[in-house]
């Protein structure tokens, strides 16, 4: 028998007899409404099935050799502690479908209604959805949703929020419907033009998007801006990659962000080599009903008994079909699942402690290459876990002689701003030893120092 | 009652458990942080004070015990695949195999980061190949992109490649035909994607005519966006001779797939003029749903609308793998990176060990079980639509109504029952709707009992309907007020603001 059965627990008795009883002789019968012409004939080219163990040897063949790794850019290597796997390995979690019949889901609601919470003092914002695909796809979610305040077409986008992110907004917009604008970064220090930012600003904008901890890492002085924005009946946003910054830096919500969209990965989740990651989307009380994403609330049952639901599902699409806020459903609840309980074990004071040791860290690296003769720092913003470095001399060649110590040096800037030619976008979390920050330092010094 | 005494509850081992907020004491951390090896800097020194946060109010402080009891006795209130059978309709709640798990979460795979230089990045990427050409074989179609997150955004994918395309060809096409029977979603793909959606009737027999299609299509139409097997469990048997129509008049058909495990080596969608199938890796190829995520939803499309696929594209040239980044017909990204690879894997594992064979026969049972359960039910819930189905049925509360008992009571009672509820109230074209998709992997005995169960549940609702209108009963919460969260939403725990204090209103 072949070992894909196991999954399949009809016998060939059981399957006549079903046959049967439906009153068919073959099973090639059961899809007689198929027209004849279009029925296959031939079996489907695929690879033989694979044993379980030969499954795992396959697969195990193709992983990459470990490598010290100093590459972030909206994906981030943290810590994970044992318990995330753990937890979230119980199948009771992840192999529930979304919560529609509350009484037999309250794990998963209750867990969501946590997240919502912790989402929303760690962004300082009034209200949480239940999770959105990634921090691109939320930014760009919130992007449509300023402009279903607003009916306004222009879009202001600093170019120093995440290409990546940028690119999806880009998609996710109609050309016909929307103009978008992007504000230019200050070349000296790294930080989003804030005076183009307010000579494009006009009543025409629906939303003013910024990123902070910005692409380069470096941190937006987001003060006084929400105010001007208001003014022109405009929302602003702020997006980030990096969850973490936020147990050093204020939030923000503090700021008077309208919406707060970004990634979660840095909160218990894997890299996984891009996703599934986790989309956090808060924002102010007044716009719930515009918000995208599933949303759960407290109620009682029956007896007076706390219980949590779905709850003002009538923006959504299943209910509010063509007019709904999103067609998003299926969102990233088990990574929610992940970012709750990596907060819940980490605590304020944790989240603080780690997000310290990821600023203090990044210094330190960021302090050694300063002081190798052809490297230099051009932008003056202070940073938190990330920083860009110029590099005299060809940024792909000192990389590839890193990896030959096998060591990831950073991701060069380049490929997404042509005006940063060799220039390196350096991470630094608390997964990055001295030794390796230290050898990282010595090795690039040395490497340019020969090419030079 | 004093404290103590609240804290004592016969609940049994449907433990009570507060909100993690409520849980804990001032001074206790659950986790143990790398070593700290530089020196702490002091953040006032680097960034302006008025960047630097203030306080972390509000966060959990437990110790690590204390965290792992309270998900753990979450859990418990939780019923998933591996609980029992999760007849969920259009959702495929099949088993999702551990061993995929596994391999999911293989190092080299777990901690490999997205901009990891190509060289480095062969074996996921091969991966990523291979498993779009299986699902281009499987689906019949020319090209695959794995980087939509869900089967909506899957869907919006292939809509923003027809507008792409139509923009292309210079032609100005603004509506979406969607049928009745369509899943929610395709309407606000449609209208994300800056389409008007036109609703069109399926016809006395739950399918799509080509004689209405061929009515309502003309040059303002883009595409047809058609679910085959629809969400009656009806496989659209004059979808060939629609696609031709559509593209005769210049049109495209888009098949949401999220019901592809009705077909899987008996017909490929590409085979009946289907142009755009996004598929649900979370449904038919067995990754589990996480309670709402994360999912996939690749798109296949036909060769036309290849150029328009989002970037990056994986290609491959004699050995090496790469990712082409320059498209100049592009729609662009969906999202940041590549696609949930930690899903694509858990596909692909699944693909590689059932093989062209395997899948087949999943679909082979998948209908037979849905068969079975509709022939067995028929005589005591009302089937609209009485012809053979797919891989799911659609039955309705009609024989029920006189007791004064509804889908929604139905469904609540199977609770009691230790089932999963169907599908209710979807389809919309079916007043209380009961969608029933048993999935392949559930054994004869299981389905006998759940028909069994039905069976009796219909017995209930003539001789003591009460037992209905009062489920489900054995469970951690009863029915809860839904009305009541919504128009006083609570979406975050308030510390002055007790659960006491909830009343419903009058």
């Amino acid at each position: 028998m072949k070992d894909f059965y196991r999954y399949l627990p009809h016998t060939p008795e059981e399957v006549q007899e079903m046959l049967q009883e439906i009153g068919l002789e073959r099973m090639e019968d059961l899809f007689r409404m198929i027209p004849q012409k279009y029925r296959l004939t031939t079996p489907l080219n695929l690879p033989p099935p694979l044993s379980e163990i030969n499954l795992i040897r396959s697969l195990e063949s193709l992983q990459p050799p470990p490598y010290t790794s100093f590459l972030g850019g909206g994906a981030y290597h943290h810590f994970i502690p044992s318990i995330v796997f753990h937890l979230t390995s119980r199948s009771e979690f992840y192999t529930a479908y979304t919560p529609y019949q509350p009484e037999i889901s309250q794990g998963t609601l209750q867990a969501i209604f946590e997240f919502q919470t912790l989402m929303c003092q760690l962004t300082g914002m009034e209200v949480s959805n239940a999770s959105m695909y990634d921090g691109a796809s939320s930014l760009a979610e919130a992007v449509l949703m300023a402009y279903r305040i607003t009916k306004k077409r222009k879009i202001l986008l600093s170019e120093a929020v995440n290409p990546e992110y940028r690119k999806v907004i880009q998609t996710y917009i109609d050309p016909e419907q929307h103009e978008l604008i992007l504000i230019p970064y200050l070349k000296e220090e790294g930080r989003t033009d804030l005076r183009s930012l307010f000579h494009l600003l006009d009543h025409e904008v629906s939303a003013v998007v910024l990123q902070s901890p910005n692409f380069f890492g470096v941190i937006e002085d987001l003060s006084g801006i929400s105010e001007r924005v208001h003014r022109e009946g405009a929302l602003m946003i702020v997006g980030f990659s990096e969850a973490l910054a936020y147990g050093v830096l204020q939030p923000p919500g503090a700021f008077g962000a309208d919406i707060v969209a970004g990634e979660g990965q840095s909160l218990g989740i894997p890299l996984s080599y891009g996703g599934p990651y986790l989309g956090i989307f808060t924002t102010r009380e007044k716009f719930i009903r515009n918000m995208p994403g599933r949303l759960v609330g407290e109620t009682i049952d029956l007896e007076g008994r706390r219980g949590f639901v779905l709850t003002l599902a009538t923006r959504e699409q299943h209910i509010r079909r063509e007019r709904a806020t999103s067609n998003i459903c299926t969102n990233e609840g088990l990574c929610a699942l992940m970012a709750t309980i990596f907060l819940s074990c980490l605590g304020g004071e944790g989240l603080r402690e780690l997000s310290l040791m990821n600023l203090s860290k990044a210094e330190y690296a960021k302090r050694l290459a300063s002081e190798s003769r052809n490297c230099r720092i051009p932008f003056s913003s202070p940073t938190f876990n990330e920083f860009v470095l110029e590099l005299e001399g060809d940024v792909e060649g000192v990389l590839e002689k890193l990896r030959m110590e096998r060591i990831l040096g950073g991701l060069p800037l380049a490929r997404f701003y042509p005006e940063l030619k060799n220039h390196l976008l350096v991470t630094v979390t608390e997964m990055n030893r001295i030794e390796e920050i230290e050898k990282w330092a010595e090795l690039l010094g040395k490497v340019i120092g020969q090419r030079g | 009652m004093d404290d103590s005494m609240r804290r004592i509850e016969d609940t049994g081992l449907i433990q009570n458990e507060p909100l993690i907020f409520e849980k804990g004491k001032k001074g206790r951390r659950g986790c143990s942080l790398p070593e700290w090896e530089v020196d702490e800097v002091n953040p006032g020194a680097l960034i302006p004070s008025h960047l630097l946060r203030k306080e972390l109010e509000g966060f959990p402080q437990l110790s690590e015990v204390e965290v792992v009891r309270h998900f753990t006795r979450l859990s418990q209130w939780n019923y998933g695949v591996d609980s029992g059978l999760y007849p969920l309709g259009s959702c495929t709640m099949k088993y999702n195999p551990k061993v995929n798990e596994e391999v999911a979460r293989l190092p080299g795979f777990s901690k490999l980061h997205p901009y990891t230089p190509e060289e480095l990045c062969q074996g996921i990427l091969k991966v990523m190949f291979e498993l779009e050409t299986f699902l281009a074989e499987i689906t019949g179609m020319d090209r695959v992109t794995l980087q939509p997150a869900a089967g909506a955004q899957g869907e919006l994918t292939g809509l923003m490649m027809i507008r792409a395309c139509l923009r292309d060809r210079g032609e100005k096409r603004t509506k979406v035909l969607v049928p009745d029977t369509a899943h929610g979603t395709n309407c606000s793909s449609s209208t994300l994607a800056s389409f008007q959606m036109v609703g069109i009737k399926s016809n006395e027999r739950g399918i799509l005519s080509a004689k209405q299609v061929e009515e309502q299509m003309n040059e303002e139409v883009a595409a047809l966006m058609v679910t085959n097997p629809n969400t009656l469990g009806l496989f659209e048997e004059e979808l060939g001779e629609i696609s031709e129509i559509v593209h005769q008049r210049g049109g495209f058909v888009y098949c949401d797939g999220a019901n592809l495990n009705a077909l899987m080596g008996i017909v490929k969608l590409g085979d009946l003029g289907v142009d755009v199938v996004q598929l649900n890796l979370h449904k038919t190829f067995s990754t589990p749903h996480g309670g709402g995520g994360p999912g996939a939803g690749p798109v296949a499309v036909k060769r036309d609308l290849a150029p328009f696929l989002p970037i990056p594209i994986i290609e491959r040239e004699g050995e090496r793998y790469r990712l082409n980044w320059d498209s100049p017909k592009t729609i662009g990204k969906m999202k940041a990176f590549y696609g949930n690879v930690g899903v694509v894997l858990k596909a692909y594992a699944y693909i590689l060990s059932m093989g062209g064979e395997g899948l087949k026969r999943v679909s082979e049972l998948a209908v037979l079980n849905a068969n079975y359960l509709m022939k067995k039910l028929k005589d005591y819930y009302y089937l609209p639509y009485d012809r053979p189905c797919m891989h799911e049925c659609v039955f309705t509360d009609r024989y029920q109504e006189r007791y004064h008992v509804t889908t929604l009571d139905i469904a609540k009672r199977l609770i009691d029952y230790g089932f999963h509820p169907p599908t209710i109230y979807f389809p919309l074209v079916v007043k209380g709707a009961l969608m029933i998709e048993p999935a392949e992997t559930e054994s004869k005995e299981e389905l006998d009992r759940f028909i069994e169960t039905m069976i009796l549940i219909a017995k209930e609702a003539e001789e003591n309907p009460d037992l209905l209108l009062q489920a489900p009963q054995r469970v951690k919460v009863r029915r809860l007020d839904e009305v009541l969260a919504a128009r006083k939403p609570r979406l975050k725990w308030n510390p002055d603001d007790r659960v006491e204090n909830i009343k419903p209103e009058c």
